[in-house]
């Protein structure tokens, strides 16, 4: 039994330790946020500031707002379509497969892991003569066109879990594809759309390649806006710390209060569901 | 597939049903293609059409401003090759997914086998080690810049017991034997890198492990115990080749991700001096919009779908086939 207890107590020595190192980026995100520039001096990097200081919060949010907002512009309805999309694809793929049905799936899925700079080229000249250069409906196109293979996998993954019993005595009563989605598939649906919903949130939120290629100065989404914080001649860590803040606060607020579902679309997203 | 009609509704009085429900399958049949058509068109056009074109970008003379797509052969990959910055690419990435990929198995399968020993706030442990995870990159690279800047964040510490690291602004290469036209071995600024991706993306690994862990059935642990088996044996013997397939599952998702990485180390270190943090996704992206190097970007892109593609498509075949 003496044994046990010492090595439970390693063990969780050990973790509250890895922990620790876990945590250490956001304590010195948030203490630099919080002190007046003349503070951040080397020797009291890791030291708590004197006094709250906000005033780096008032400059990031000023520089960052805008962005800010062009981010949401961009995130909600491109997570809605592309959700919607999966959920048609992972519907007609999971309950309607035909012959073909799931090479034309995995033809899809590769998609997913391409490095996006392979059609990068492309795709801008594609936008430029289409009118959507430089614009957020070009970027809401784009995240829904690229978000096409990982939603799909998931709500297909989601879907194989409901009973094929139940699809096919639907279909003995009579009913067609559309009444089968519309009321067995989208109301046993809803966490999958949660699910897939957090995912393409967090990822497009977070996305910086398509973001800094398609978009210039006013059109940025915030993740752009942040990199070209650190651009400028000085930097200025209190302030580039409460930026980088600002912009996280989003998706860590998302995982904070539906950190299960993230979790979810994570493991969903790794082909084999 | 023809629709599985279940045995006890196949009775003779329902042949008129079953005659009306074929047409109508048909029917549904063709709709079910047209839900699915616009996604496999735009993945057709915009995934397999673009790859090919951006294919033949790469082979072109397209390398100023104006869209020259005379034909040009392998000049630019052979370009990319004979080229400082693209060897220290080469390099830099290989080390960078090695060192990476150990990484993120390592701690992810240790801080998994931690968490599995039914402890106290295992769900507190386990948010901080997936936070980071929602995080994007740039914003993980802003941190680690500063967390590891020479002159300043960990630094402190390390001083105090004699270290003294110079972190992602080194360009050191050990052993730096002479490789054409670059020092081949480990570029020191690439572990500053590691580590701050590492630091992203254990999680990842942690949740893969955990969730094979949880579905190994206590009995199995039981009946070892009962052998008289200890609980080092029991993990090694049993529980590790156990959750070897998800190792596989985590090279792979983790080898796509470090071969395609642009955003943190755009963010954090830029290509650094002698390019000692420098990869393809920063070259292309520099090369093709700021250089206008448009038929030389394009090589890189393809270069770089290649070296996913090596990992990816048997990924994808194989896990096609355990479905089937």
């Amino acid at each position: 039994m003496a044994i046990r207890t010492v090595s439970r107590t390693v063990l969780y020595l050990l973790l509250i330790a890895l922990s620790l190192f876990y945590l250490m980026p956001v304590y010195v995100m948030l203490i630099t946020s919080l002190k007046p520039l003349d503070q951040i001096s080397l020797s009291e990097m890791w030291q708590l500031p004197h006094s709250l200081d906000l005033s780096s919060y008032q400059l990031a949010f000023e520089k960052l707002a805008p962005n800010f907002m062009n981010s949401i512009y961009l995130v909600i309805p491109a997570t809605l379509l592309s959700a919607l999309l999966g959920s048609l694809n992972g519907y007609v793929l999971s309950k309607w497969k035909f012959r073909g049905s799931d090479w034309i799936f995995t033809a899809l899925l590769f998609g997913m892991f391409i490095p996006y700079q392979s059609i990068l080229i492309p795709l801008i000249q594609f936008l430029r003569e289409a009118g959507l250069y430089n614009t957020i409906p070009g970027l809401i196109f784009v995240h829904v066109v690229y978000g096409i293979p990982i939603t799909t996998l998931m709500f297909r993954n989601f879907y194989a879990s409901i009973p094929e019993e139940m699809i096919e005595s639907a279909k003995i009563d009579g009913a067609g594809i559309f009444k089968i989605y519309q009321h067995i598939i989208i109301p046993l649906s809803i966490t999958g759309f949660v699910v897939v919903g957090i995912w393409q949130f967090t990822n497009i939120w977070n996305e910086f390649l398509f973001a800094v290629t398609i978009t210039t100065s006013s059109q940025q989404p915030i993740m752009v806006a942040l990199q070209n914080l650190s651009g400028s001649q000085i930097v200025q860590w209190n302030v580039q710390m409460a930026g980088a803040l600002l912009a996280a606060l989003p998706t860590l607020l998302v995982y904070i209060f539906l950190g299960k579902f993230f979790v979810k679309g994570l493991l969903a997203g790794s082909v084999k569901g | 597939m023809e629709p599985k009609v279940l045995p006890s509704l196949q009775s003779g009085s329902s042949l008129a049903v079953s005659a009306k429900k074929r047409r109508k399958w048909n029917v549904d049949h063709w709709l079910s293609f047209a839900f699915i058509l616009p996604s496999v068109i735009a993945v057709a056009v915009f995934v397999y059409g673009f790859i090919a074109w951006s294919g033949y970008v790469s082979l072109s003379n397209w390398n100023s401003l104006v869209p020259d797509l005379s034909f040009a052969g392998l000049k630019n990959y052979l370009f990319l090759f004979k080229d400082f910055r693209f060897q220290a690419d080469l390099r830099n990435t290989l080390f960078f997914t090695l060192f990476f990929i150990l990484a993120v198995l390592f701690m992810g399968l240790m801080l998994a086998v931690f968490l599995d020993q039914k402890i106290r706030g295992e769900s507190l442990f386990r948010n901080i080690f997936f936070f980071p995870m929602a995080l994007s990159f740039v914003v993980t690279g802003v941190i680690w810049q500063w967390l590891l800047n020479p002159a300043t964040g960990v630094n402190l510490f390390l001083k105090k017991i004699g270290l003294d690291s110079l972190w992602y602004t080194s360009v050191t290469v050990i052993p730096g034997i002479q490789w054409s036209k670059i020092q081949f071995g480990v570029p020191v600024a690439v572990i500053a890198v590691v580590i701050a991706a590492a630091w992203q993306m254990t999680g990842f690994s942690v949740a893969m492990y955990l969730a094979g862990l949880r579905a190994i059935p206590e009995e199995i642990r039981e009946a070892a115990r009962m052998d008289g088996a200890g609980e080092f044996q029991i993990y090694r013997k049993i529980i590790f080749p156990m959750v070897a397939p998800i190792t596989v599952s985590v090279v792979i998702i983790m080898a796509h991700i470090s071969l395609k990485i642009f955003d943190l180390i755009y963010a954090m270190t830029g290509p650094g001096a002698n390019f000692v943090t420098d990869v393809p996704g920063v070259y292309m992206f520099e090369t093709t919009f700021r250089g206008n190097y448009y038929a030389n970007g394009a090589a890189i892109s393809i270069i770089m779908l290649l070296s996913v593609a090596i990992f990816i498509v048997p990924y994808l075949i194989s896990s096609r086939k355990g479905e089937s």
